[in-house]
């Protein structure tokens, strides 16, 4: 099995210590990761934000990349989400200007083998339990792209009822959207905050000692938020939870 | 960003201020997330909702790629029933028609139910201009009239006000509009829809026109349909010797058996009612029953073009239940009245810049007053992509492109303000298109992490104004993974270039 890490461009520099997690978890469940260094960033800022043709390197950049691996495996539900819903579009539409079928060919290539992690653990390698230990009351808010564009349902809360230790608590609200929304959070300022503001409400009213979610991105603006207010409420991404046994000292 | 350096857009700002307005703030959060919880009960009860979900999708679409065909049917049947047929590409041309069929029955007052349609043209200013009053009969339209207010909401448009502003609305205005409300007026629902019924009751029963819209009409028969929860709309649709329908384009479907569908979506979707209280359907006209004179108003307003767009077409299946209003988080916050026109929400996102253009500052900024969480396009009843479209028109603000205007294909400069966030996007997927020089960014920010100020400065405060930055580490992944693994494959092993 080739299995590639896509660590994405906000992991590579603002959260490194959440790829590591991932090449540490796979690792440990025996599986061989590669990280092919021409890999960059999915796109995603400029397609969102409206710079469609600035997302078309970046794509036909992906593809190439991850062409000698059989499975691309993505920390971030968003990311991974850009790859598999958004890559199509960008070949129908450059098909539709009359502008040749590269980047179709290259979202054919990249959409079948690009898993958000906690769905190449659940799906490809069959596993919920991945012998984690995190000894903290973790409350999980499943991310918008990761919910609703990937449906990952319940595959991270079934990994994290099974670390050892762990106690996971109930989030209100826990499906709403936490405001971060890429350049929204900047665009729209105020409602972002208004947004988090809620979601960092109810995160802290559940009392749990860390907030776990797939993506990094989401977690930037709801741990920004937090710490901000003076919260001891930790941000986690997933991976990092379950990367820890027994045998580290957290 | 640009948005700091050259104002606040439309949205952004009216949306600011409506976060700042803590009794808006509670109205809102407590209506839309009644509402929302009571659709998804509604909607669960039954077990084929994916697939009328996907037929009405489809009788849509197959609707609208022969627009013309079903229009000119409809057409033929209403003008056989009895009724008349005008044409108005615009919403000038909308007015026009309506104040002049107004006048050539003499009278100076009119009686309305609630119609998106109206709003969306402005109709009630162009009649007052002419000197007709128009009432408004639906207790919230009633509100947001009596209040001189705009409505909010599609469904709840006084949604922004709660029990104690009405009642207080209600003893001051009424009696300017006719009957006072009653002296002692409490805010219980029960005491204000009694003083709404018998200020209304003297304005339907002297009206002699009546002025609506229709949720559907049925080409096969020329028949029109309201659905509404008051009776306001029977009364409309009855009671008066003449009746005005100002209808969209895209509201016609093909035949009563793809009527049945709709109206199993629109009410769980929208009220989140098995089945609204009062479905009106009407043919023309008939002696001795009903209004005498029916004229239908066909309105396109920037219809035809939206369906030349083969991405933003989606939105013209939207049968206006609001049911992506209600799920909505920046609705929530934001309020209405920021979206600046009859369609607020994530509809009104997507629909008003394809129906008014992209020119303004305000209908520019709308494709962006969305933090593309999908929670709209997941409670759509004919499943209209939102967040797709949503993207597609950010581009059309920020690069231009082809467009159709007025019937005509013409290619649309950007829209201005974007400049230094072009610049911004398209430097940053240059360096990304180069790892050397990601990398080399890295390296620096790495370098300088104990310099980077918890503040930014300039655009980046949008950020630090309510967030802090992450700390950025000493060493990114990639040269973490060049200094441990070495090659790609990592542990020294040859790896794949």
């Amino acid at each position: 099995m080739r299995v590639a890490l896509f660590v994405t461009c906000i992991n590579d520099t603002l959260y490194p210590r959440t790829g590591r997690a991932v090449v540490t978890l796979l690792e440990r469940l025996g599986v061989e990761v590669g990280f092919p260094a021409a890999q960059s960033c999915c796109g995603q800022p400029q397609f969102n934000t409206g710079y469609r043709h600035a997302t078309e390197p970046l794509a036909l950049r992906y593809a190439r990349a991850f062409r000698d691996y059989e499975y691309v495996v993505v920390p971030s539900g968003s990311c991974a989400a850009m790859v598999r819903d958004n890559y199509p579009r960008l070949g129908e539409k450059a098909a539709a200007e009359g502008r040749g079928g590269a980047l179709a060919e290259a979202a054919a290539e990249a959409v079948p083998k690009t898993y958000e992690l906690t769905e190449f653990l659940v799906d490809v390698l069959r596993v919920t339990d991945v012998g984690a230990y995190y000894p903290h009351a973790v409350t999980y808010h499943p991310t918008c792209h990761g919910l609703r564009m990937l449906g990952l349902g319940d595959r991270p809360r079934a990994l994290l009822s099974h670390v050892k230790g762990l106690e996971l608590r109930e989030l209100e609200g826990a499906q709403e959207c936490c405001g971060f929304g890429g350049t929204f959070a900047v665009k729209n300022p105020a409602v972002s905050a208004a947004m988090g503001a809620d979601k960092t409400r109810h995160i802290r009213e559940t009392g749990a000692a860390a907030v776990c979610t797939v993506d990094n991105s989401c977690l930037m603006h709801i741990g920004g938020m937090l710490s901000r207010q003076g919260s001891t409420v930790r941000p986690v991404h997933i991976a990092e939870i379950l990367a820890g046994t027994e045998g580290d000292v957290l | 960003m640009s948005v700091t350096d050259l104002g606040m857009p439309a949205f952004p700002a009216a949306a600011a201020r409506a976060t700042r307005d803590t009794r808006l703030r509670a109205n809102l959060r407590h209506a839309t997330h009644t509402i929302r919880d009571k659709r998804a009960r509604a909607v669960g009860e039954l077990a084929d909702w994916a697939e009328l979900r996907a037929a009405g999708r489809a009788i849509k679409d197959r609707t609208l790629r022969h627009l013309d065909h079903y229009l000119e049917r409809l057409e033929e049947a209403v003008t056989a029933a009895g009724g008349r047929v005008h044409w108005a590409a615009d919403a000038a041309e909308a007015n026009r028609i309506v104040t002049r069929l107004v006048r050539a029955t003499g009278e100076r007052e009119v009686v309305k139910v609630k119609s998106m349609a109206t709003q969306e043209i402005g109709l009630n200013e162009a009649l007052a201009e002419a000197g007709i009053s128009a009432y408004e009969t639906d207790l919230a339209e009633l509100i947001v009239q009596l209040g001189k207010d705009r409505p909010s909401h599609i469904l709840v448009p006084a949604i922004h006000r709660n029990r104690s502003e009405i009642r207080d609305i209600f003893r001051s205005e009424m009696g300017d509009w006719g009957r006072p409300a009653p002296e002692g007026l409490t805010d219980r629902p029960g005491d204000l829809a009694e003083a709404a019924r018998l200020h209304l009751r003297e304005k339907f029963l002297r009206a002699k026109v009546g002025i609506s819209g229709a949720n559907f009409m049925v080409a096969e028969t020329g028949t029109l349909v309201v659905v509404e929860s008051e009776g306001n709309g029977r009364m409309c649709l009855t009671l008066p010797e003449t009746l005005i329908s100002v209808v969209g384009i895209e509201k016609v479907v093909p035949t009563w058996q793809d009527l049945e569908v709709f109206l199993q979506l629109l009410p769980r979707s929208s009220t989140a009612e098995r089945m609204n209280p009062y479905t009106s359907m009407w043919t023309g006209t008939t002696d001795g029953d009903g209004p005498r004179t029916f004229h239908l108003v066909l309105l396109d307003n920037g219809r035809t073009d939206t369906l030349a767009d083969t991405v933003g077409r989606q939105a013209l299946r939207c049968i206006r239940c609001s049911a992506c209003l209600n799920v909505c988080p920046v609705y929530e916050r934001a309020g209405g009245h920021a979206y600046g026109s009859a369609y607020p929400g994530p509809i009104g996102a997507i629909l008003t810049p394809q129906l008014r253009g992209t020119a303004s500052e305000l209908d520019a900024s709308l494709p962006y007053a969305s933090s593309l969480c999908g929670a709209c396009y997941e409670v759509c009843p004919v499943a209209i992509d939102i967040p797709e479209v949503l993207v597609h028109l950010r581009e059309r603000v920020v690069e231009g492109g082809r467009v159709t205007r007025r019937g005509v294909r013409t290619v649309i400069r950007p829209a201005k303000g974007h400049a230094a966030e072009r610049a911004a996007m398209r430097a940053a997927a240059f360096a990304f298109d180069r790892p050397g020089v990601l990398r080399a960014g890295q390296r620096l920010a790495a370098r300088t992490r104990r310099l980077h100020p918890r503040r930014l400065p300039g655009p980046g405060r949008a950020w630090t104004d309510t967030r802090d930055l992450p700390p950025v580490e000493a060493e990114s992944f990639r040269d973490w993974w060049q200094r441990t693994r070495g090659g790609e494959r990592g542990s020294g092993q040859e790896g794949a270039k």
